[in-house]
């Protein structure tokens, strides 16, 4: 076994936990938050929702499949949410030195290396989620032996959107449909899901006027974040509201559909992180499992008249998502792309394709 | 919670049980039904309960308003139903015995008859599901892939099939036994050459596609009559496809799926289960292609099952409580997170931990069963551990299961001819196996190679091999750095392990080394942490009492409070042969008395198929071990006012002395009070001063000693080595060579493992006396006897309570003799003597200071809780002597025993000193005769319709049947005889129709053939001694019955009693009456 450094995960509080590293031997701050998944972390660490944070696996142990092929697909990566890990860092109990699945082609440990991005195992979990969880999400630092201490970085004062959407219009699929997808810091499980069923996918920056775009349909991706630092997008999005162009929105997508629509988002006491938040259709006996990461939520009650809840979260009864009463518009809080995650809701897609 | 969505017009709702348990249904239905009962009550549904398992938690009062002890069998059933008219009846929480007597029930229309509406899943979908071919059928509607077999007659046929297959294929012969002209074949060229050869054997070949070596996958799916579906949990299996998956190691949640296989089979299992229209739990097997993602469902089971139980102590959920309320029409969104009290039932569980399932096997007690696992189940129980790692998890498992290993490593050497051999060809040994390969320098991919085991299982394991190598290193624990010391506790390293690794072969005692390890962890900080099991992995906060000891954290998730104002209930641990759901009831029982009396109460337990780790049971409960080393930790963490040791059993009872040494405070009966008990020679110079006679016994380090004993006290003899090489532990030996036989085979007497001879009494009846003492004063007893003679081990005996045929001066003696030994051992709490007694001699055999095995029996016929009784007086309470006696009763109750040989191939299905059976049942009847009825039937038995088969043993035995071969003759049976019983019968005027033994092939009729040929209902072979042919005639004999499931008895006394109760009472003249009716 190769020798193993020391690490310290350091938070904003001044608590300290105590482990071992298994990934780049440096340092990285950033915001602290946890997932309760148990399968996912490519997925998760390339999700660009989690760009500037750190983060907590709940699942005690980690890396024992370890990675799939950098291998990209129709543009897009084949087993990757982007082209490359968007955490600053990652945290576990226990790490898996030696993985087994027919897909890897090298371990997490490598990965994170290849990619700069420390790991720190050997981490009472639990207790840091529950710390997080009573708290808020924290800033924290994660610092290997041998490696300086960084300042704390709070990433929510950055316009993380800006930072991890594309430069430059892009596009993916072919099809008769066309949809404009605003780039907020899309999955490429959304891209896929687009594509995959015959669309034409444009791709636009997240302050792109995609108003100026002939197109079928507009969809909003999800992204990191605080919604309040994307007030062009919503801007775009007030205009797009005044035709009856189907838009469809995921996450971040929700939660400027929402701004857009006149209301307004808070931060929850509980934020959501798992693969197991359940859903309930409005006015319906029909529910879902879905997966979840977000930490702000649309305020039901200033939703505008001719706006309604589509999806509740049956846990805290929060807005899982809304539609407009009359017109093709509507979002959910959750992914129904899943990767990681339930794919119970991916009917979502062929919903809005229906709608085009 | 919203009850619009249910159906109001139930009222009154039957649940069938499952009936006794044996290997494949065990105490997970005790578990499920249990769970369904609750369900109902808090509807205000009124419920009636058929399970003759009387030792179970759900046939005690307050679980159902109704209980009947009969068989569940339609018959039965039907006139439960005649008489109680429910409106509902509840399938899925009993098993298979349920669930196929629900289906006879639904198919013959007498359901539908009085008008009983089947609760959650709809039988269409149980048939549908449990019929091979309509599995099929139904699955290949969706598209889902099934393991299917193609018949073809020709090699053209069979490469075709292949082609549309896909290599690697199995080809079987058809209808040829024991895997005849039957292999592998990875290409065209062997298909062929191998095709020919099995068509030579049979004009018909099966080609299968072969899964060797492919994953075992299963999840855990629930879904309501709205359609909503969730998986509450997966798992996945240690061993590769090929092993039953009650007999692999198994772990939850999947360790080597990526998220991408994960939902692929979460998906497929929903659309599953929503074609098949389930409405309540279902669990789906999966065979999973380890190099790619193909799969095949394996099997769909309709009802809660064993891994259901599993899956809802592995997570939380609790799923037989969901589905019954989903039975009645509640949409998951209705029902609540039990854990969490405030989120939604409609989810699923994130586990933070990491949980492994091991079987318990008791091969051992077997005479000729194979100890290969394979695709029958043959595992007696099973244990969950918990852990935050997996090395952790699964070294906290290795000692749970009870076999005497201390973990994966530092074990005593297993003797190991050929590893490859044995790596390839699994045991009940397997694990340890791989440890002496890794040990031996085997590389992961070799033993990957040979086991087909996933690759991070073995390098998990070699992680501790690892460990412990780097502790070897050491000859002080000063010298070993706390890091080190850390990572062995994180991996799940016991203090003994630990210290067997620091001090080698130190001529200290194991006690004394471990606690030396544990000392000093302890002044070094090394201290587990209590952790919850909340269902949401602390996303949201819970209040939940389930909980597990880890090293993989740094702090605690509940807070102690050190009021002293706890009780702390050790529990019975794994079931296995001996020691069974009778001692989760005793637990159960503590736990309510505890709290009843106002006290907080802490269980501690790892069986998940038991009540007792229901945490809705206790206060606290610890899912956790119960060696010293925990319960230690966990009473420094809880500091309670003391700890029950006597309702578990023999493993908590084992741990009186360790405990007391540390100023543990042990409730009841005084650690020292059980080691007298316990110690045989202190014992004995107890009865001794006492005057009480005991049969002669010595302990005894060389063969001229043993016999120059028997000398004295002349065959047979009853002979216990201290360490057993093979075989059984004990054996009656009857002459000379039978014991020279014994020793060489068994026992290896010396000063090291000295034998224990006592002499046998023949004929003697055995008595067991129940009881509660306070202060060394019986407070309340049940004295019950054995329907056999002694010799038969009392867990296999069929007993009988109160006695029907002791004289009034046996009894007065026996309570006279116990009242002595109460005394002499200041017993407070439960304590069980056996006794034999010939004429009005008695002599004690044996004592326990704990609950024993017929406490719920008695307990239940007597309507006064002895458990309740005792946990008063361990409490300190003052209690009156209960104002009712055994002399009361007008009824008898019958306690008969569950035998599981069907299951274990090869094993020969006769009785001994040692225990055999895996389960029992108590049946309650007017007399002694209905209730012996009852009770055989409970446990399998039929009555027969036309002819019976009797090889009646010894001369003795032979008298000792003549008034019952007369009631077969009269009542108009054929009677079929061996050699010997045929010309006894005739002798005494009997009608027999003579038959011929295996050994004498050449003549007709042959006894094989009539089996075979289902001429026989019932066989009674009554072996006479152990000589060759006799041994391998009887055993054929016995075998083929069992094979062939037809009745067998081995017993004199109990054929007697089983022929003397079906010939004298018509099945239709059985009483059905509930317990509280009685």
């Amino acid at each position: 076994m190769q020798s193993i450094r020391n690490a310290v995960l350091i938070l904003e509080d001044g608590t300290t936990f105590h482990g071992k590293s298994f990934g780049y031997p440096g340092a990285a701050a950033g915001e602290v938050v946890f997932n309760t998944a148990m399968t996912g972390y490519p997925e998760s660490l390339t999700d660009p929702s989690y760009e500037g944070q750190i983060l907590v696996t709940t699942y005690p142990i980690l890396g024992n499949y370890g990675v799939p092929p950098r291998r990209q697909k129709d543009d897009v990566s084949q087993y990757y949410e982007s082209d490359h890990i968007h955490a600053k860092a990652i945290v576990a109990q226990d790490y898996s030195w030696q993985h087994s699945h027919w897909q890897a082609d090298r371990s997490l440990a490598d990965w994170l290396n290849e990619e700069k991005i420390p790991g720190i195992y050997g981490i009472d979990t639990r207790a840091l989620t529950k710390l997080l969880r009573e708290k808020g999400s924290m800033l924290g630092k994660i610092v290997v032996e041998g490696a300086e201490e960084p300042d704390f970085y709070d990433p929510n004062k950055e316009n993380l959107v800006a930072k991890v959407s594309c430069k430059e219009p892009e596009e993916h699929g072919a099809g008769d449909k066309t949809v404009v997808l605003v780039d907020c810091g899309v999955k490429h499980n959304i891209i896929r899901c687009l594509t995959g069923r015959g669309l034409k996918v444009i791709r636009v920056p997240w302050d792109y006027d995609f108003n100026t775009i002939p197109c079928d349909g507009i969809f909003i991706s999800n992204g990191p974040g605080n919604p309040d630092m994307v007030d062009v997008t919503v801007e775009n999005l007030r205009k797009a509201l005044k035709g009856n162009k189907p838009i469809c929105g995921i996450c971040m997508g929700n939660q400027l559909l929402s701004k857009a629509a006149g209301a307004s988002t808070y931060k929850l006491k509980y934020g959501h992180r798992s693969h197991n938040q359940p859903v309930r259709r409005a006015g319906t006996n029909s529910c879902y499992v879905t997966s979840q990461n977000h930490g702000f939520a649309v305020d039901d009650s200033t939703l505008p008249s001719d706006w309604e809840p589509l999806f509740i979260n049956m846990n805290d009864n929060t807005n899982e998502g809304i539609r407009h009463k009359t017109k093709p518009f509507f979002s959910a809080q959750f992914h129904p792309e899943a990767s990681s995650g339930p794919k119970d809701t991916e009917f979502l897609f062929d919903e809005f394709v229906a709608l085009l | 919670m919203t009850d619009s969505n249910i159906d109001k017009s139930i009222k009154k709702v039957l649940l069938l049980g499952s009936g006794a348990l044996k290997i494949g249904e065990a105490g997970e239905f005790d578990y499920s039904g249990s769970q369904a009962l609750k369900a109902m009550k808090e509807e205000g549904i009124n419920t009636v309960l058929i399970n003759p398992n009387i030792a179970t938690v759900q046939t005690s009062e307050g679980f159902a308003d109704k209980i009947y002890f009969l068989p569940v069998t339609p018959e039965f059933v039907e006139r439960v139903i005649e008489k109680e008219r429910p409106d509902g009846i509840l399938l899925a929480f009993g098993g298979q015995t349920a669930l196929n007597c629900g289906v006879k029930l639904y198919e013959s229309g007498i359901l539908e008859k009085y008008g009983v509406k089947v609760l959650g899943t709809p039988v269409q979908a149980i048939i549908d599901t449990e019929d091979r071919e309509l599995f099929v059928k139904k699955l290949d509607e969706i598209g889902v892939k099934t393991i299917k077999s193609e018949a073809v007659e020709s090699i053209a046929a069979a490469k075709a099939a292949a082609a549309r297959l896909g290599y690697p294929v199995i080809v079987r012969a058809a209808y040829a036994l024991g895997g005849l002209g039957s292999g592998f074949c990875d290409n065209e060229e062997e298909l062929t050459a191998l095709t020919e050869k099995a068509l030579a054997f049979s004009p018909q070949v099966l080609v299968e596609k072969s899964l060797k070596g492919w994953k075992e996958v299963e999840y855990e799916v629930v879904r309501d009559r709205f359609d909503n579906c969730i998986t509450v949990c997966n798992m996945e299996n240690f061993d590769p496809l090929g092993i039953h998956t009650g007999e692999s190691i198994v772990v939850a949640p999947s360790q080597t799926l990526s998220n991408e296989d994960y939902h692929y089979l979460r998906k497929l299992a929903i659309k599953i289960i929503r074609h098949i229209g389930i409405v309540g739990e279902c669990n789906v097997q999966y065979a999973f292609d380890p190099e790619s993602m193909d799969y095949r469902v394996i099997e769909v089971n309709a009802r809660l099952s064993r891994s259901s139980a599993l899956a809802s102590k592995a997570t939380g959920y609790p799923l037989a409580f969901v589905a019954a309320k989903l039975g009645l029409g509640y949409g998951l969104f209705d029902l609540r997170n039990s854990v969490t009290k405030d989120t939604s039932a409609f989810f699923e569980p994130a586990l933070d931990y990491c949980v492994v399932k091991l079987p318990r096997w008791d091969l051992g007690k077997f005479h000729g069963v194979r100890r290969e696992i394979g695709s029958s189940m043959k595992s007696v129980g099973e244990v969950m551990a918990i852990g935050r790692t997996f090395e952790e998890a699964m070294q906290k498992g290795l000692r749970m299961i009870g076999r005497g290993m201390h973990g994966f490593v530092e074990n005593k050497d297993i003797k190991i001819d050929n590893i490859d051999a044995a790596l390839s060809t699994p045991t009940d040994n397997r694990i340890f196996v791989i440890a002496q390969a890794m040990k031996e320098g085997y590389s992961v991919d070799k033993i990957h190679q040979l086991t087909k085991i996933d690759r991070w299982f073995l390098y998990k394991l070699e992680n501790i091999i690892a460990t412990s190598r780097e502790l070897e290193q050491y000859d002080t624990l000063e010298a070993v750095p706390d890091s080190l010391l850390l990572q062995a506790k994180q991996q799940g390293f016991s203090d003994f392990q630990i210290a067997r690794c620091i001090f080698k072969e130190s001529q200290e005692s194991p006690e004394k080394i471990s606690l030396d390890v544990r000392n000093y962890r302890k002044s070094r900080g090394i201290v587990p942490v209590v952790k919850q099991i909340d269902t949401l992995a602390a996303e949201y906060p819970a209040q939940t009492n389930y909980l597990y000891i880890t090293y993989n954290g740094n702090t605690n998730d509940v807070n102690f409070l050190h009021d002293h104002r706890s009780i702390v209930v050790l529990g019975s641990g794994a079931y296995r042969i001996g020691s069974s759901v009778e001692f989760d009831w005793c637990s159960v029982n503590a736990l309510m008395t505890v709290k009843k009396e106002g006290w907080r109460s802490v269980m501690i337990n790892y069986n998940p198929e038991t009540v007792s780790t229901d945490y809705d049971m206790c206060d606290r409960l610890y899912f956790d071990e119960l060696t010293f080393e925990r319960v230690m930790d966990i009473l420094d963490l809880e500091q309670p006012h003391g700890t029950i040791l006597s309702v578990g059993g023999q493993i908590p009872n084992n741990l009186a002395m360790r405990l007391d040494a540390e100023g543990v405070n042990i409730l009841g009966t005084s650690a020292k009070s059980i080691d007298n008990a316990e110690d045989r020679h202190k014992f004995s110079s107890m009865l001794d001063k006492l005057g009480i006679d005991q049969p002669r016994w010595r302990e005894l380090t060389s063969k001229d000693d043993i016999d120059s004993f028997i000398e004295e006290v002349g065959f047979p003899v009853l002979v216990r080595p201290s360490y057993v090489l093979s075989g059984a532990a004990m054996n009656v030996c009857s002459n000379p060579e039978e014991l020279d036989r014994f020793l060489k085979l068994a026992a290896n007497v010396s000063k090291q493992h000295p034998v224990v001879v006592s002499e046998f009494i023949q004929n003697a009846k055995e008595i067991e006396m129940d009881a509660v003492a306070q202060n060394g004063e019986i407070k309340a007893y049940a004295i019950s006897e054995h329907i056999e003679f002694a010799g038969v081990h009392s867990g296999d005996a069929t007993i009988q309570f109160p006695p029907q045929k002791l004289y009034v001066e046996t009894m007065r003696r026996i309570k006279k003799v116990s009242g002595q030994i109460a005394k002499a051992l200041n017993i407070s709490g439960p304590f069980n003597i056996q006794f034999l007694a010939k004429n009005n001699d008695i002599k004690v055999i044996e004592c326990n200071l704990r609950a024993s095995r017929s406490f719920p029996f008695v307990s239940k016929v007597l309507k006064i809780n002895f458990i309740d009784l005792a946990t008063k007086i361990m409490l300190g309470l003052p209690v009156e002597k209960p104002n009712k006696s055994a002399f009361d009763l007008d009824y008898v109750g019958i306690k008969a025993s569950q035998f599981s040989f069907s299951r274990l191939q090869g094993s020969d299905p006769v009785l001994g000193v040692d225990m055999s059976s895996t389960g029992e049942v108590g049946c309650i009847g007017t007399d002694t005769g209905e209730a012996v009825l009852k009770a055989m039937l409970s446990v399998g038995h039929r009555i027969p319709k036309r002819s019976v088969l009797l090889t009646t043993g010894s001369a003795r035995d032979k008298v000792a049947m003549l008034a019952s071969a007369q009631l077969l003759h009269k009542n108009g049976y054929t009677i079929y005889a061996s050699k010997g019983t045929h010309a006894f019968l005739s002798e005494n005027g009997i009608p027999a129709v003579r038959v011929y033994m295996p050994s004498q092939g050449d003549q007709q009729p042959q006894a094989l053939e009539l089996l075979h040929n289902k001429q026989i209902d019932l066989v009674v072979n009554v072996p006479k001694n152990l000589t060759p042919t006799e041994l391998s005639d009887g055993y054929k004999i016995r075998r083929a019955a069992i094979d062939l499931n037809i009745p067998l008895l081995t017993n004199t006394r109990l054929a007697e009693a089983f022929i003397s109760a079906f010939t004298s009472i018509k099945p239709g003249e059985i009483e059905i009456k509930a317990w509280d009716e009685y």
